[in-house]
């Protein structure tokens, strides 16, 4: 295939993705709209005021990034596991499989179907923050480079789960028992600084805690970690994930007999 | 000629230990209308399913036209549509944009994709129905819909497995029309089916897979001359005593000078059955003709109304081929999970 026709099959991959989310709103936009609306009223409005001032912020603006940033890395996740679960139990995969379109497309277009929506979520969100705190933007490049390379790397992440999957179960047993709680531990809610030394070096090993301090510096200019170390960390595992994902899918891992 | 399609050496052995295929060499050349036989689990559906990269291969090569599948599978998948034997699309698109999307798998603009979704669901009879969901589209219609998305790239090798499956009988004459024109057009075509008199009145060649291995390769015309017998039904125009029958089978047997009614190796009993309420089921040796079984019936003043084939002779062939290949007793191979 030559270059028109490989972005053809891409930008046919990506528009059948993005139509899939829209045309199933109510599950897909819906429900993350809902559930941090809660966290905003709960957190922000009712706990918050009692809670005072985190890293110099506000509580409900010190919260705000990370609520948008989980939902964006939940909702890229769920959507590409989903939708190719679904595409190998319906057997429609089997259309990309017989075509000519490489691998490396079928990855691309997956993954970036998880991005249009965990990014459309994300806007949402943002924009429903608005009624609840006083939204300002400390760095646009680094707020909208986290939030992009965190969907790309949460989509491929959801590939990976998407292309061991045997039954539904195994769609959600992941963000259920794996990316909530990592997301939890992050530090949406709070600095690490107020951790014991112990526990602060335990959540290191998280590597959502990288994503949320990067994207709360973009609003607030106030981080954690190292901006460097983030970024490396971020890159490192989607490169990783990318790599992983196309050669188990040129193995035909979960596809092909 | 250029072969559309060369396998040599070909094996699949599953997981399990499974042996589905156990060295398959086939060539099918371009042009042709050629059937792929076999019993389920004979490994037919794991051979389309190596060929079009939906099943991993153990060994052998695979080459469709100039491109072998292990070194320019882009190519080859140009070239190749495959028509699946269960429904493999999304239930919640419409036909249009099934068919949309795969031309655009292969690179199709967005243009030319709409002019040949036209063109293809006009000719199958969907083009009424290209916005209604998948799910609501009827057995028959889901697969046209299918041979419709697998002719939007215009491949040169169309593979359809049992395509006719669960069709009625109006449809499934209507799709062989259909594929009939286009295989005049120089699309090559392969079938597997399990309706035989389909691959008798369509394919130029047939090959009988079984046990993962080829048993018979050839022309259909050849493979039929070699049926041995066939059973004919007579309609009579009244109901005959079963004693008078044993009469005139007696009779006919005895005027039968060069014995050719006795070469089939049945006890004469069970050449002749009557079913009710007034038919005969009369078995043929291939050497023999029915002359002499229609003026004995005559001479006793029975009349018959109409004749027709009790079985497709492929279908008895068939049968004749794949019973031999079991009674040469157990193999290492296996069926395949297909």
């Amino acid at each position: 295939m030559n270059g028109r026709r490989i972005w053809i099959a891409y930008a046919t991959i990506v528009r059948k993705e993005t139509a899939r989310f829209i045309r199933i709103w109510q599950q897909s936009l819906l429900p993350p709209v809902i559930t941090t609306s809660l966290y905003f009223v709960i957190f922000g409005n009712l706990i918050g005021p009692r809670i005072g001032v985190m890293d110099g912020h506000r509580y409900i603006d010190f919260i705000v990034p990370g609520l948008i940033l989980m939902a964006v890395l939940t909702n890229a996740y769920t959507n590409v596991s989903s939708s190719f679960f679904s595409a190998k139990f319906q057997r429609s995969i089997e259309e990309l499989q017989v075509s000519p379109t490489p691998n490396s497309i079928i990855l691309l277009g997956y993954a970036s179907g998880g991005v249009m929506r965990g990014i459309l979520v994300g806007f949402i969100v943002t924009i429903i923050s608005l009624f609840f705190s006083e939204l300002s933007i400390h760095n646009y490049w680094i707020m909208a480079s986290v939030i992009v390379l965190t969907a790309v790397l949460f989509s491929l992440a959801g590939f990976l789960n998407g292309m061991f999957a045997k039954k539904f179960d195994d769609v959600s047993i992941i963000p259920t028992f794996i990316l909530t709680p990592l997301t939890y531990l992050g530090g949406i809610f709070y600095t690490i600084k107020l951790l014991p030394a112990f526990w602060q070096g335990v959540s290191h090993m998280n590597p959502i805690l990288y994503m949320i301090n990067a994207f709360r510096y973009g609003f607030l200019g106030v981080t954690d970690i190292h901006l460097g170390v983030s970024y490396a960390i971020i890159l490192l595992f989607t490169l990783g994930l990318f790599c992983l994902n196309l050669k188990l899918l040129n193995r035909g891992v979960g596809l092909r007999r | 000629m250029t072969a559309a399609l060369s396998i040599s050496r070909l094996r699949k052995t599953y997981p399990n230990g499974m042996v589905a295929l156990n060295g398959v060499d086939l060539t099918v050349e371009q042009g042709d209308f050629f059937a792929l036989l076999g019993r389920n689990g004979a490994g037919k559906s794991t051979a389309i399913g190596i060929i079009s990269s939906l099943v991993n291969k153990s060994g052998g090569r695979v080459k469709i036209f100039d491109a072998d599948i292990d070194e320019n599978f882009a190519r080859a998948k140009s070239y190749l549509g495959v028509v699946p034997q269960e429904f493999n699309f999304s239930i919640f698109e419409t036909p249009l944009q099934i068919v949309c999307n795969q031309a655009g798998y292969y690179g199709l603009g967005k243009a030319l994709a709409r002019a040949r979704a036209e063109q293809y669901l006009k000719q199958l009879g969907l083009w009424e129905h290209r916005a209604n969901m998948a799910q609501t589209l009827s057995g028959g219609m889901k697969r046209r819909l299918m041979i419709a998305r697998a002719l939007m790239h215009q491949p040169k090798l169309l593979i359809l497995d049992e395509p006719t499956a669960g069709v009625d009988i109006e449809i499934r004459r209507s799709m062989w029309n259909y594929l009939t024109r286009i295989n005049q057009r120089g699309v090559t075509i392969i079938l597997t089916t399990h309706y035989l008199e389909e691959a008798e009145s369509l394919c130029r060649n047939v090959a009988i897979i079984d046990r993962g291995e080829l048993i018979a390769n050839t022309s259909t015309r050849k493979l039929l001359e070699t049926v041995r017998q066939e059973t004919y039904v007579l309609d009579l125009d009244a109901a005959i005593d079963a004693k008078l029958l044993q009469k005139i089978q007696r009779e006919t047997y005895t005027l039968d000078a060069d014995k050719s009614l006795r070469e089939f190796p049945h006890d004469r009993a069970e050449r002749w059955r009557l079913l009710p309420p007034a038919s005969l089921e009369v078995d043929v040796p291939k050497t023999s003709t029915v002359n002499l079984i229609f003026d004995q019936l005559g001479r006793h003043g029975i009349r018959v109304r109409s004749m027709r084939n009790k079985t497709n002779r492929l279908e008895r062939l068939f049968l004749d081929l794949v019973d031999r290949d079991a009674a040469r007793g157990d193999r290492v191979t296996a069926g395949g999970a297909a």
